[in-house]
């Protein structure tokens, strides 16, 4: 009987200190969300001010923003954005509608998953060795096809993953009617499927807009304010990496207050991502 | 003896040419049906390497009811998905013999599938409403094949939906999603999708086996409204059902059509012993 | 309808249907390409990868990978610290992170009240949100000096005169170094393993669960008995995802690493990545030698995580695979 109780309460002891241990883990996790997002703003929000919006990066110890950094950010966000997202839906398309089975789609769907992890510098070095390299000069469409090549895996999976949740009943249904299956898919599952194509690209901008790696020699940075693609051009994530790393003093402000607000708008973006596929999923 | 069974011990009293040519021991209960809508002949039906109908004969009466009645599995709803060729939309689903839709063989290599299923329409178990408004929904297959005024087209909508007896209930509704309908209202929006396209034969599939038992009532006395202008058939797993609202019953089982005929003939006087083990209740 | 109208529609009708057929295959084959062209994507990058590394390994052989010089005023380069500290500060990364992401993971389907779920694994998701390169000057301007002013010295002092392990806990104490990068690693990475964790925890059959407890295990119990055992091979996917994260980070190891190409044995020593090698000195590259050399490591670094995802994603498809089919 003693034998038994001490046994049962050595396995409560391991069960307390374990879950404990599980606790402390979560914490220790949460402890460095907070720890980060109060360095952001307890070295950000101070420098923040209307110049940073209206003015163009300056020269070291000279007052300044970084307009020019924001609508170069634009830009090359907005090209990944442009050519990464119809690739991704119609190869989603093309893998959750003609060929779920086909060894083909395996592959696509594998190789699509190592480049969803794919290390971000080595994207930027390929970039370089066929665009840059050719062209002889850093540029914007470079950076922009360089951010394209992130966001597509993204896209790509998160459509495919949301085309698969629309039930067959509904091609059925519409494939019912008479209607072709291009109809089928753009006009009804598409559709059934949309908050959740929205949320893919809305991660994959999320996604994009804080990679520094791959601009780091394609977009490269500009001092000043460009928006000529053809050239290199100014950017947040560059920005703040040269900024950061800097020895002014007013340089790293700039960088500060630019990390605040590309961070929080990123996560504002992902938390809106969520909430859309949260409320407009189709499928209870 | 017409081939519908693989050992000929079992008399059916299917209707084939056959039958009608005097094959039938009791002529005064074949079911002589002229000009047929559909003509079945020697349809055989596989599922990859699965044959879920075996070689069926059997003739759809124009403007009737008919109905497939059969304990689950026994193929009534896959007889149900070949006349429309629903079914070509998995890769690995085929059907061989033939379908004569107004003396045309429907399974023909280059007969148009989309042109096909605007003729024959379909209904299915659960309510597929489209992720659209109510006007969209049936607007979508109009659009398919037909060009029409704004004014044309709202007259077709309403045209519809009171012959889905739904105006009434929706007509304050158009602009609200199809899917924030009740169940019942639902199946008779999806009717009155199907209605829209003018097609000739309405194949329903169980379309009312999700519902409760007002709106049931609600959808069989519009399939006996509807019978007049259109062939109806209908898959059901509820004899009563069949028994109230056809004209014709086909009972099936494990992929075989043991037994058709009128359906007041089938219900009171059933020829096999399987369809009257059935329709007493003693297994299914 | 009159018969008249009836055939008016159809021949209209077969008319469209022959434009409906063209559409169909066009939009097929649209999304066909579309598809062909990430695979095509791949081939492309490891095709240029190798084609423009290809000077460096034929100039340097296999010395490009057993040899510590990096040396561009002599255009000599070789690997080996790039590669020895891409993979120790991984290994250091997941030392930490998967005990800690399998203790979030515990915390989020087995402990929390079902009003906290949600939120946690929201918070710990955030994580991977935040750009790398905000975890880098965090680690250089607020991490690294705290550690190395109030926690690496007691470190030095006191694990760094133990046998065996005390040499990796050598040196002065700067803040930055392999270990400070593998723990800025850990974090990032946390979010991707603790995911991967509670998506296949929560695929264990409640029935497998309640007849553990049924027997008197605790929870603990049932966690390290039941779940784990069950989910292992998905578990394994998780970590081998969260390492490939870990192999190509760049922009917060760059940061705090140090960027000396010195092997050393000390973990607080300065050192460098294949990745913050090529953020730090690709710009600067002058000559085909150095370039092609910068190349070469981003190809090895290419096949390394391409390895370790691959293994990742094949993990990860025979924990699906069993889940189809209930063992």
């Amino acid at each position: 009987m003693n034998t038994v109780s001490a046994r049962y309460l050595r396995r409560r002891v391991v069960n307390w200190v374990n879950l404990s241990m599980s606790v402390l883990g979560t914490l220790f996790g949460l402890f460095w969300l907070v720890w980060l997002l109060w360095t952001l703003v307890d070295r950000g929000v101070r420098w923040l001010g209307p110049d940073l919006f209206t003015q163009s990066t300056p020269p070291p110890l000279a007052p300044g923003g970084f307009a020019n950094a924001i609508v170069g950010s634009i830009l090359i966000t907005a090209l990944g954005v442009i050519v990464g997202t119809p690739i991704g839906i119609l190869a989603a398309t093309w893998l959750a509608e003609f060929s779920r089975r086909s060894r083909l789609a395996a592959v696509i769907r594998f190789v699509n998953d190592i480049l969803l992890s794919a290390p971000s510098i080595v994207i930027g070095v390929f970039i370089y060795g066929v665009v840059v390299a050719r062209f002889g000069h850093f540029s914007g469409w470079a950076g922009g096809l360089a951010l394209a090549i992130i966001m597509l895996p993204v896209v790509l999976r998160t459509t495919e993953d949301m085309l698969k949740l629309v039930p067959d009943q509904m091609r059925e249904a519409a494939a019912a009617l008479g209607a072709p299956r291009w109809r089928v898919t753009v006009m009804v599952v598409y559709r059934a499927a949309l908050g959740g194509i929205i949320t893919g690209v809305l991660l994959g901008v999320a996604r994009i807009s804080g990679e520094t790696a791959p601009l780091l020699f394609t977009a490269l940075n500009n001092q000043f304010w460009s928006t000529d693609m053809n050239r290199p051009i100014a950017n947040l994530p560059v920005m703040i990496f040269q900024f950061a790393m800097s020895p002014y003093d007013n340089w790293q402000h700039l960088a500060w207050a630019a990390a605040l607000l590309i961070t929080l708008a990123i996560l504002a973006l992902s938390l809106f991502a969520r909430l859309v596929i949260r409320s407009r999923s189709f499928v209870k | 003896m017409s081939p519908m069974h693989r050992d000929d011990t079992v008399p059916t009293h299917a209707v084939s040419p056959q039958m009608l040519a005097g094959a039938g021991r009791d002529p005064a209960r074949a079911t002589v049906i002229e000009n047929p809508k559909l003509a079945i002949r020697r349809l055989d039906f596989y599922y990859g390497g699965f044959q879920a109908l075996r070689a069926i004969n059997m003739d759809i009466a124009e403007r009737q009811v008919t109905a497939f009645i059969g304990p689950s599995g026994c193929g009534k709803s896959t007889l149900l998905r070949t006349l429309n060729r629903i079914y070509d939309l998995y890769p690995e689903q085929r059907a061989s013999g033939e379908i004569l839709l107004d003396g045309r063989n429907i399974l023909d290599r280059d007969q148009d599938l989309n042109a096909l299923r605007a003729k024959v329409g379909m209904v299915f178990q659960k309510p597929t409403p489209f992720p659209m408004s109510v006007h969209e929904n049936i607007a979508f297959g109009v659009r398919l094949y037909e060009r029409l005024s704004r004014t044309k087209m709202d007259d077709r909508v309403e045209w519809a939906l009171r012959k889905a007896a739904l105006w009434d209930e929706v007509k304050d509704k158009l602009r609200q999603g199809g899917t924030r309908l009740s169940g019942g209202q639902q199946q008779r929006l999806c009717i009155a999708r199907a209605i829209a396209v003018k097609p000739e034969v309405l194949l329903l599939d169980e379309p009312a086996s999700a519902l409760d038992p007002i709106s049931t009532l609600k959808i069989e006395e519009l399939i006996a409204e509807l019978k007049s202008d259109y062939t109806i058939v209908l898959v059901t797993h509820n004899m009563q059902q069949a028994a109230r609202v056809s004209d014709y019953t086909a009972f099936m089982y494990l992929g075989n059509l043991v037994e058709y005929a009128d359906t007041s003939t089938l219900f009171t006087n059933p020829a096999q012993k399987q369809t009257e083990d059935y329709i007493t209740g003693r297994y299914g | 309808m009159t018969v008249l109208a009836r055939s008016a529609a159809q021949r209209s009708r077969s008319r469209q249907a022959l434009r409906s057929a063209a559409a169909d295959v066009l939009f097929r084959n649209v999304t066909r390409v579309a598809a062909l062209l990430v695979l095509a994507l791949m081939i492309a990058i490891l095709v240029v990868l190798v084609v423009q590394a290809w000077p460096a390994f034929h100039r340097f052989g296999w010395h490009f990978f057993s040899g510590r010089e990096w040396d561009p005023a002599h255009a000599t380069f070789s690997a080996l610290t790039s590669i020895f500290g891409t993979l120790v500060t991984s290994a250091i990364a997941m030392v930490i992170a998967v005990p800690v992401s399998f203790g979030i993971a515990l915390f989020i389907t087995e402990l929390a009240p079902t009003w906290l779920r949600r939120p946690v694994s929201t918070a710990v998701e955030l994580l991977a949100a935040i750009p790398s390169i905000i975890y880098g000057m965090w680690g250089l301007f607020v991490f690294a000096p705290l550690f190395g002013e109030y926690v690496q010295p007691w470190i030095i002092e006191h694990i760094g005169s133990w046998p065996w392990v005390g040499v990796l806990f050598q040196g002065p104490p700067m803040g930055i170094g392999i270990f400070t990068a593998g723990l800025i690693l850990a974090i990032m990475v946390i979010p991707f393993i603790s995911s991967v964790m509670r998506d296949v925890f929560s695929l264990v059959p409640t029935v497998l669960k309640e007849s553990a407890y049924g027997v008197g295990c605790t929870t603990w119990e049932v966690v390290w008995r039941v779940v784990l055992p069950y989910t292992r091979v998905g578990v394994m996917g998780g970590i081998m995802l969260g390492l490939g994260r870990a192999l190509g980070e760049t922009m917060a190891v760059t940061f705090v690493i140090g960027n000396s190409h010195t092997l050393g044995v000390s973990l607080f020593n300065a050192g460098n990545t294949i990745s913050s090698t090529l953020a730090n000195e690709f710009t600067e590259a002058v000559g085909p030698t150095y370039t092609s050399s910068l190349i070469a490591l981003g190809l090895i670094l290419f096949l390394i995580t391409f390895v370790v995802l691959a293994l990742a994603k094949l993990l990860l498809l025979r924990m699906a695979a069993r889940e189809g089919s209930p063992t």
